[in-house]
């Protein structure tokens, strides 16, 4: 579009007399939305974003969630507002059916285009890495050998995916294995999934963990549970028939009750534990296939 | 007048031919597909045995084989699979229909031989009446996980059952079933578990079964009817 009131081209054709300035207009308008609805939708749609703040990724992840919304509400303004505005201004009299301009080209727009764009892309990409940096992963897998670790203690936890059940284990609690996830609040947790079979792939919804499940692969993931709930457990890589019943419900409990659980669970399996493997990052089952 | 004549050219002909056949093709597939869709075991019911602290009581009698037979599967004679007692008779089915808030009592003739599980903790009785199981007659909360031949697990239920094998000596084993309690060699395995509210609940076998296939999770272990099913509880 040009300052004189037609699609931008080569063979633009003079509008009549009197004609406004479209474009300063179409800025104008496109400048005001933005303004109001960018802080509109960070403020009063951001905290509604998922996944929750049930963990210190989980809030990173809304933050994400809002800086990337934020970024894209004036993208989205842009093509609602300049398609609202074409309609009620270049909209064609009734009974005239006249060609519009052809358009050829406008080397300044697209290089606009190109560099606006090539902004957005990048600056996403540095804010994306540094985030995946500070967050130690944002909640994600970061294989075996993550490249940052949150400092201080943490609690290491396998999370074991088979066709078609997750169990866990609880490395410094004697090894034991169990059915159900239960984590203390407040503590950074460590998490080691890795597959017995198939590719899985291990979503703690509400904790903003997501991470794949490979067979012979410790994919390791960190999470700190900021505040007791019971979170969502789902495998996120199809797997099979029972791939939709890869679900479970997780606790996160109080440090005196987390304490309480485990030391029931070792009591509870104490002959199973000593029939299972050796803890290790990885296992390598036999029987991998029967009769052959 | 001269009338004039409606042809059809080569490419017409040929066109119309590869549409006409596309057509039908596309038909074979849907109802391929849609009888496959809909192919699903019948629910058999328990069998109502009384009550037991106020709660109905129903029983299921099932069998496990190494290999299902011509008789209950044409198409799939050498799949592993349960079988289910229904009036005496032995029916290939792994839905079931138990009331809710009820105690269902198991019964599985095991007749399979032994394939070790690939997760050790599985081996480990959860969620019955005790903790519990009886392996013939005696009762064991775990077996070892080397000796399961399959396991009955009801994930939602919490229900964890495993199921130790033949073992390899054993004389007059089944080659083929449905097998007879009677004569040939098995193991007896019952256990109990309650049912809460009413819904569908899914149950499967753990242990890595079905031979020659990827994992040893493929063919029976993700087909309805063979090793895994639902319990409809109602």
């Amino acid at each position: 579009m040009s300052s004189s009131g037609t699609p931008a081209g080569g063979d633009a054709v003079p509008g009549p007399s009197g004609e406004p300035n479209h474009l300063r207009r179409f800025l104008a308008i496109w400048i005001g939305c933005s303004v109001i609805a960018t802080p509109l939708v960070a403020i009063l749609l951001g905290p509604l974003l998922p996944p929750g703040n049930g963990s210190d990724a989980a809030s990173g992840q809304v933050t994400d969630n809002t800086v990337l919304l934020s970024m894209a509400t004036p993208v989205l303004l842009l093509v609602v507002v300049y398609l609202v505005y074409a309609l009620l201004a270049f909209r064609q009299p009734r009974g005239a059916a006249l060609e519009g301009p052809a358009v050829r080209g406008h080397q300044s727009l697209q290089t606009l285009w190109i560099v606006v764009s090539g902004v957005l892309v990048l600056t996403l990409a540095a804010y994306g890495t540094v985030r995946l940096e500070t967050g130690y992963g944002a909640g994600s897998g970061n294989g075996p050998k993550p490249l940052t670790a949150p400092k201080g203690e943490k609690l290491p936890v396998q999370v074991i995916a088979q066709q078609w059940a997750f169990t866990y284990r609880y490395p410094t609690y004697g090894g034991v294995e169990t059915t159900h996830l239960e984590l203390p609040v407040g503590k950074t947790v460590e998490l080691h999934v890795t597959s017995l079979d198939v590719i899985h792939s291990f979503w703690a919804y509400q904790l903003g963990v997501k991470a794949d499940a490979n067979p012979g692969v410790d994919n390791v993931a960190f999470v700190k549970p900021t505040k007791i709930e019971t979170f969502e457990v789902h495998c996120a890589e199809l797997c099979g028939i029972w791939h939709g019943g890869m679900f479970d419900h997780g606790h996160v409990v109080s440090d005196t009750d987390f304490e309480s659980w485990i030391a029931e669970q070792q009591a509870r399996f104490a002959a199973t534990t000593k029939a299972l493997p050796k803890y290790s990052t990885t296992y390598t089952p036999e029987p991998l296939e029967r009769g052959e | 007048m001269r009338r004039e004549r409606f042809v059809v050219s080569a490419t017409g002909r040929k066109l119309a031919a590869v549409i006409l056949a596309v057509v039908a093709l596309g038909a074979l597939i849907g109802l391929y597909v849609s009888s496959w869709a809909t192919a699903v075991p019948k629910t058999i019911p328990g069998t109502p045995s009384g009550s037991s602290a106020g709660a109905p009581t129903t029983s299921l009698v099932l069998q496990t084989d190494a290999a299902v037979g011509p008789q209950e599967s044409p198409t799939h004679p050498d799949w592993v699979s349960y079988l289910v007692k229904q009036n005496g008779r032995w029916v290939r089915s792994t839905i079931f229909k138990v009331p809710a808030n009820s105690v269902v009592h198991v019964t599985v003739y095991q007749f399979d031989g032994d394939s070790g599980l690939r997760n050790a903790f599985l081996s480990a009785v959860q969620g019955t009446g005790g903790g519990v199981e009886t392996v013939d007659g005696k009762a064991v909360t775990h077996i070892d996980p080397e000796e399961a031949s399959h396991t009955f697990v009801v994930p939602q239920m919490g229900v964890f059952v495993p199921l130790p094998g033949v073992e390899d000596e054993a004389k007059n084993q089944c080659e083929y079933g449905p097998c007879d309690p009677a004569t040939m060699a098995h193991r007896t395995i019952e256990f109990t578990f309650r049912t809460g509210k009413k819904g569908r609940y899914r149950w499967q076998c753990f242990v890595p079964c079905a031979a020659g296939t990827y994992f040893g999770f493929g063919g029976p272990m993700q087909t309805l009817g063979y090793m895994d099913g639902y319990i409809d509880v109602v």
